[in-house]
């Protein structure tokens, strides 16, 4: 009764050329990952020490360490966050939980769909525009950041949007129906349960910040500055563009600086990637309803 | 037939004896639309302080379309309009200018239980909280008291600080209840409470409706003839966006009804 007919042979043998087919396109995807990573610690990976982190270039950059330019991104993002972060949180809130479906609030997001789109350098220039030109901020961290803060804000918006739909309906409509104001349902309700969401969202803006190149190019980050920054309206070195300097302006760079800075660059990504996926995992085995 | 008449509309009016008791809600020629199309029209009635006022008819009659009208919820679709005067302790409602503080008046129970993502103990101190109570002992008292009514005390009394959604469903719409109590509501609305709750629940969350009777206006929704048989002082019958009578629960059940299609629903030979 269950022999095989030779139409379920062929079906079984078209499944498996189809399952192997996919194996293997998933396969190619990781091996540009593993290349990247496994060259990267090849060659750079020799030079990574405390030393090489915390001491400033020499030499004209062709030897010592890295630390302005580590300081230097560490300060446009957090900078960038801070604003960012407050606009990006805010908008998608009244996105959500304010707005009702209408014309306003459909152009509102086909801007934020649009602003997604627009390609980096152009917000670079926007930046030197704006920030550096019409505001006067100068090439500064200021202006960098914001830049950067603009570039990301759809990235903020459409994340913390995702993480307050998530929140069911019907939790809302139990705090309405109660006497709760909208703002008493967001703050005691909404937001609690959807902040992980959002802070995850936020950490993979941060990871994507970090490597941005173009937009802080123009506006903030300095090919090479022999001192540190002190204050936003400062210019200052960074990670991603110091990396761009080192393996393409400066000749007689050894080739284990130049890789090692690129280490770095994404050991801080993957790092907070991972806390991000940390985050995630953490929730999700925490999830209330 | 005409005393039969006379008697129904005694039931509907405040000076029957039995129901001497002042008016709570008075409901004229309301009519609820979604974009246009009516959900319900020319209902009238009144609800009367103390008593158990059961609404019963099948399916999109427009059942939870009244109760969201009479607490305002309409204000959060903008696709519903509704006409006609809703009184509540002789207040007009739609031009009440401060909503909230009439939802807080009025405890709603959802049909399916909704526990929001707190603890047991913050589901219910929720609504004071809302209303500015923060001492920890307040809250404590409150929150021990309205579970009790609720009847679910006992069973939560020692994890009070677990999350209310882990609850079973039947403990978890008694938690609802526990958490509308905690508004001291003046009117207890209930949306076919039971439909995700057993059997032994529904009775005594029943048992508790008889008793927080006393102390509150209720109308309860249901789509259980017997249940509104049990439990309802007077009923109304809707059907398809009609209120087709009210009158005293017993006479509907007992054949005196003005209308035929009463009598037919609730011999249950349709809907
Ligand atoms: N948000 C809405 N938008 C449009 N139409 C609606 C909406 N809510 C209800 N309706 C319509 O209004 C009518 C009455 O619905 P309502 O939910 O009040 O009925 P109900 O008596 O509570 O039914 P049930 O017993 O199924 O709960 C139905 O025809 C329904 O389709
Ligand atoms: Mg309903």
């Amino acid at each position: 009764m269950f022999a095989e007919s030779a139409l379920n042979v062929r079906n079984k043998r078209v499944q498996n050329l189809f399952r192997i087919l996919f194996l293997m396109m998933t396969v190619l995807l990781i091996i540009p990952v593993v290349i990247i990573l496994a060259t990267l610690i090849a060659k750079g990976g020799s030079i990574i020490s405390i030393d090489f982190l915390f001491t400033d270039p020499t030499n004209g950059m062709t030897a010592g360490g890295i630390f302005p330019a580590l300081l230097g991104t560490v300060w446009i993002v957090a900078v960038a966050l801070l604003a960012s972060v407050p606009l990006g949180v805010a908008a998608a809130i009244y996105l959500n939980e304010y707005a009702g479906d209408n014309w306003f609030t459909r152009i509102i997001q086909l801007a934020i769909i649009n602003l997604a789109g627009v390609p980096s350098i152009v917000h670079a220039l926007f930046g030197v525009g704006a920030f550096v030109i019409f505001f006067g901020f100068g090439t500064s961290i200021l202006a960098a950041s914001l830049t950067l803060a603009i570039m990301t804000l759809p990235v903020v918006i459409v994340s913390t949007r995702e993480s307050l739909r998530a929140v069911p309906q019907a939790f809302r409509e139990a705090c309405w129906n109660m006497g709760a104001t909208r703002w008493q349902t967001i703050r005691r309700v909404v937001l609690p349960n959807a902040v992980s969401g959002i802070l995850t969202g936020v950490i993979l803006e941060v990871s994507r910040t970090t490597g941005e190149t173009a937009p802080i190019m123009f506006t903030g980050a300095a090919f090479f500055l022999p001192f540190l920054p002190q204050g936003v309206f400062d210019q200052t070195m960074a990670l991603s563009l110091h990396l761009f300097v080192v393996a393409t302006q400066v000749p007689g760079v050894p080739d284990n600086l130049a890789f090692g800075v690129a280490l770095v660059l994404i050991a801080m990504v993957l790092l907070m990637n991972s806390i991000s996926i940390a985050f995630r995992m953490y929730l999700r085995g925490k999830k209330k309803w | 037939m005409v005393d039969m008449n006379v008697n129904l509309a005694a039931a509907n009016k405040i000076e029957d004896p039995a129901f001497a008791a002042p008016v709570k809600l008075s409901v004229s020629d309301l009519t609820i639309r979604y974009g246009g199309t009516p959900a319900l029209s020319g209902v009238n009635l009144e609800v009367r302080q103390h008593e158990i006022f059961g609404i019963i008819g099948p399916p999109n009659a427009g059942k939870t379309s009244f109760l969201k009208t009479l607490n305002r919820m309409d204000t959060f679709n903008t696709n519903m309009s509704v006409e006609g005067e809703i009184l509540f302790n002789g207040l007009n409602v739609q031009n009440l200018k401060n909503i909230y503080a009439l939802r807080s008046r009025i405890g709603v129970v959802f049909p399916l239980p909704v526990g929001l993502p707190l603890t047991i103990y913050e589901n219910v101190a929720l609504s004071p909280r809302l209303r500015g109570i923060k001492r920890k002992s307040e809250l404590d008292v409150i929150v021990e008291r309205c579970l009790s009514r609720a009847a679910l005390w006992d069973e939560v009394k020692d994890r009070l600080d677990s999350l209310g959604s882990l609850l079973s469903g039947g403990q978890q719409q008694r938690l609802t209840i526990a958490r509308a109590l905690s508004q001291e509501p003046d009117l207890l609305m209930l949306d076919e409470f039971s439909i995700a709750v057993d059997p032994v629940t529904t009775m005594r969350i029943e048992d508790v409706l008889k008793e927080l009777k006393h102390d509150m206006t209720i109308i309860l929704v249901t789509n259980l003839v017997q249940q509104a048989r049990r439990l309802a002082d007077r009923t109304a019958f809707f059907l398809e966006g009609e209120c087709v009578e009210v009158g005293v629960t017993e006479d509907l059940f007992t054949g005196e009804v003005q209308d035929q299609r009463t009598r037919d629903y609730v011999e249950g030979k349709f809907g």
